[in-house]
């Protein structure tokens, strides 16, 4: 509690006694309303002097000047008893208000708490602590265990687990090594690090999601403006309804002290507060949930956006599928099939080309060089090899025709490499981009969630891009497109009304990122160019988080609108009730005051990120 | 240029609104918003105005609340 916060509860507390022992007291006339006045004045001194500023600035519909007037008039008719209880509950609300937001603040700040307080840095043998913003490109840090990394770098010496969940939420550290990267924010767990870094601290991971989560506040959702459009109107119409409730009954029935009654209870309602705090508190505390799980969203409208998305659009390569070749099946026509995998290892083992170090991989146990002989690049086809004294060939369909080996296709789809000794077939070798684990899952959840389209855009071949979508439940795939395709492909889905979201890599889909409703870059720990172009960032690249994701809007979203429907729902109530006379100025203070509290209530549950 | 400032004693997110509508207004803002929730307040408008736009923006924000105080850096 802040020291102002702290003030005030003691004036809630002192104002409430006072009011029941102001109660208690058998006092009629003026007695009665000075006693009333006194914890009046102590609780609302300062709404008053707000109120006398605000007319001051012009302020006509401030909540402060329509607070004191509602009070003030309370006085004149006196209703001493709820002149003061308005102004306190109006008080109560108010800290409660204050308390509430401020701790959602501060729990948020903590989630994102991923800033590194120093940096140990080598200069001239020498170790020196210093501010990570002071650290340049190239030098060199130590990082001890249990410390944050400060910067992005490559590890020159020394190997450690690294706990990654502040940025990505997965909780299984990461092992390192020599030659490999770390990301800044990230915790080293076990091993002593020595580190060059790889940029300064304005650049580094850590430094842009903080700037990230920090801007998500001033993108602000359709629902926030609509609500801070109302909240303009709202409050003049319903002062200009006190205004004639108060005026134009009475010249018909009298009775004035009657409608003035019902007139203050329209003021004590006239403040918009529930509805213009929940909403954004809900949006703030739904990214900074999101934000804990990996998921960092750049503004409240692509939050907005997400939650109704109809369409999923992803890219093949790195987003569904590993990226990375991998050997998928060996066929072998004579051998067994870990011999056939042997010679074709053996025959590859100087090539570093994707495909030759999918099979190496895939071999278990060294390979004795000792065992080659001559080998031959041929260019376009393969490899020719000496392997133990014979001599193989390893390569395309082109190779084996070239030998004259007699080969056959395999039934898997896929890149194909064959084997022979001499023109003797051997069999083949079936490489494939492995499918990401929970690539199907997350494609099976989007569509419980309702999500009424997934379509595939790639730029591979039609064959290998069909069987992928198939694999993987997709709805509609679209291969063999280039870059500047894929954008033509997403507009024309955009054309058929489609809410459009789009997932990729964010390495070269840039344009589409943009182009789509909701652009989503996937595992983009370290890479700058999707922190920048896409509105959704997935920390890692397990596409199951965008499930969660929707899901985490979503819920945003229903809590956004229950807190809408119930905070007017309510207000209108009163209204109705106060004008007809069937409420009194209790009723309405505790219903506003109550609204208040209960939508804060129900905001602060989007933090809560639920797994 | 675009900058952000932090806010004190931002009490109540009406307020927030009506200062963000008010400072839109000024000559030679370009974009304005005032956050209830983080406490700050990001200014957009041209090199040359942009301490003008910003003595205008706390004149703006004062006549709102009069107890919200801008830190200026």
């Amino acid at each position: 509690m802040s020291r102002k916060q702290k003030k005030t509860l003691l004036r809630i507390i002192a104002a409430a006694l006072l009011c029941i022992v102001a109660a208690l007291l058998p006092l009629e006339g003026v007695w009665k309303a000075l006693a009333f006045a006194v914890p009046y004045l102590i609780i609302g001194y300062d709404v008053l002097r707000g109120a006398a500023l605000g007319i001051i600035h012009g302020q006509v519909f401030d909540e402060k000047f329509l607070m004191a007037i509602a009070t003030l008039g309370a006085f004149a008719i006196r209703e001493y008893p709820e002149a003061a209880a308005v102004m306190l509950f109006y008080q109560i609300g108010e800290w409660f208000q204050s308390i509430a937001v401020g701790r959602s603040r501060k729990s948020i700040a903590a989630l994102m708490d991923i800033r590194p307080d120093s940096a140990t840095v080598l200069r001239d043998g020498a170790e020196e602590e210093v501010d990570p913003e002071d650290v340049a490109l190239g030098e060199t840090i130590l990082i001890r265990p249990g410390e944050r990394v400060p910067l992005d770098g490559i590890v020159l010496e020394g190997s450690s687990s690294v706990d990654t969940a502040a940025l990505t939420g997965e909780s299984m550290p990461v092992d390192v090594r020599e030659g490999e990267r770390v990301i800044s924010g990230s915790i080293n767990l076990t091993g002593l690090l020595k580190v060059r870094t790889e940029s300064e601290y304005a650049e580094s991971t850590v430094a842009r999601i903080l700037e990230l989560v920090e801007n998500s506040a001033e993108k602000k959702a359709k629902v926030e403006s609509f609500i801070t459009r109302f909240a303009r109107w709202y409050t003049p119409v319903v002062v200009i309804g006190a205004l004639l409730l108060a005026v134009i009954p009475p010249l018909f029935v009298g009775d004035w002290g009657k409608w003035i009654e019902r007139a203050l209870i329209f003021l004590v309602v006239s403040c918009p507060c529930a509805l213009v705090v929940s909403v954004p508190l809900s949006f703030f505390g739904g990214i900074g949930g999101a934000s804990r799980q990996g998921i960092l969203i750049k503004g409240a409208n692509y939050l907005e956006a997400l939650a109704s998305v109809d369409t999923v659009c992803f890219d093949k390569t790195g987003t569904l599928t590993e990226g990375r070749f991998a050997v998928e099946a060996v066929h072998p026509k004579e051998l067994n099939p870990d011999d056939l995998l042997d010679i074709a290892a053996a025959a590859e083992s100087y090539s570093s080309h994707p495909l030759a170090q999918s099979i190496l991989r895939a071999h278990e146990g060294d390979i004795d060089k000792s065992r080659l002989g001559e080998i031959e690049e041929l260019a376009g086809l393969g490899i020719k090899a000496e392997v133990d004294g014979e001599t193989y060939y390893v390569g395309n369909a082109g190779l084996m025709e070239k030998v004259g080996a007699d080969y056959h296709d395999c039934h898997l789809l896929g890149t194909i490499i064959h084997i022979s000794r001499g023109s003797k077939y051997l069999g083949h070798i079936v490489i494939n981009d492995q499918l990401k684990e929970d690539a199907a899952e997350a494609i099976r959840s989007l569509k419980e969630l309702g999500v009424q389209q997934t379509v595939m855009l790639s730029g591979d071949k039609a064959s290998v891009a069909e069987h992928v979508a198939e694999k993987l439940g997709i709805d509609k795939c679209l291969p063999e497109l280039l870059p500047a395709e894929k954008v033509v492909q997403v507009e024309a889905l955009l054309a058929q009304g489609c809410r459009l979201a789009y997932v990729g890599d964010g390495i070269n889909d840039a344009p589409v990122l943009t182009r789509a409703d909701v652009g989503i870059a996937m595992g983009a720990l370290g890479s700058d160019a999707a922190i920048e172009s896409a509105d959704i960032v997935l920390m890692d690249d397990r596409p199951s988080r965008l499930p969660l994701a929707v899901k985490l809007a979503r819920r945003t979203m229903r809590i956004v609108h229950e807190n809408i429907i119930f905070a007017l729902g309510v207000k209108v109530l009163i209204l109705v009730l106060g004008a007809l006379g069937l409420a009194n100025m209790w009723f309405a203070v505790f219903g506003d005051v109550g609204v208040l509290i209960l939508a804060i209530l129900n905001a602060l549950r989007c933090m809560a990120a639920s797994k | 240029m675009k900058k952000s400032f932090k806010l004190e004693d931002l009490d109540c997110a009406n307020c927030a609104a009506k200062m963000e509508a008010a400072i839109k207004k000024l000559p030679g803002v370009e974009n304005a918003t005032v956050s209830f929730m983080t406490q700050k307040m990001s200014i957009e408008a041209a090199d040359e105005v942009f301490d003008e736009v910003v003595q205008a923006a706390v004149k703006c924000i004062a006549r709102v609340e009069p107890d919200c105080r801008v830190i200026l850096k």
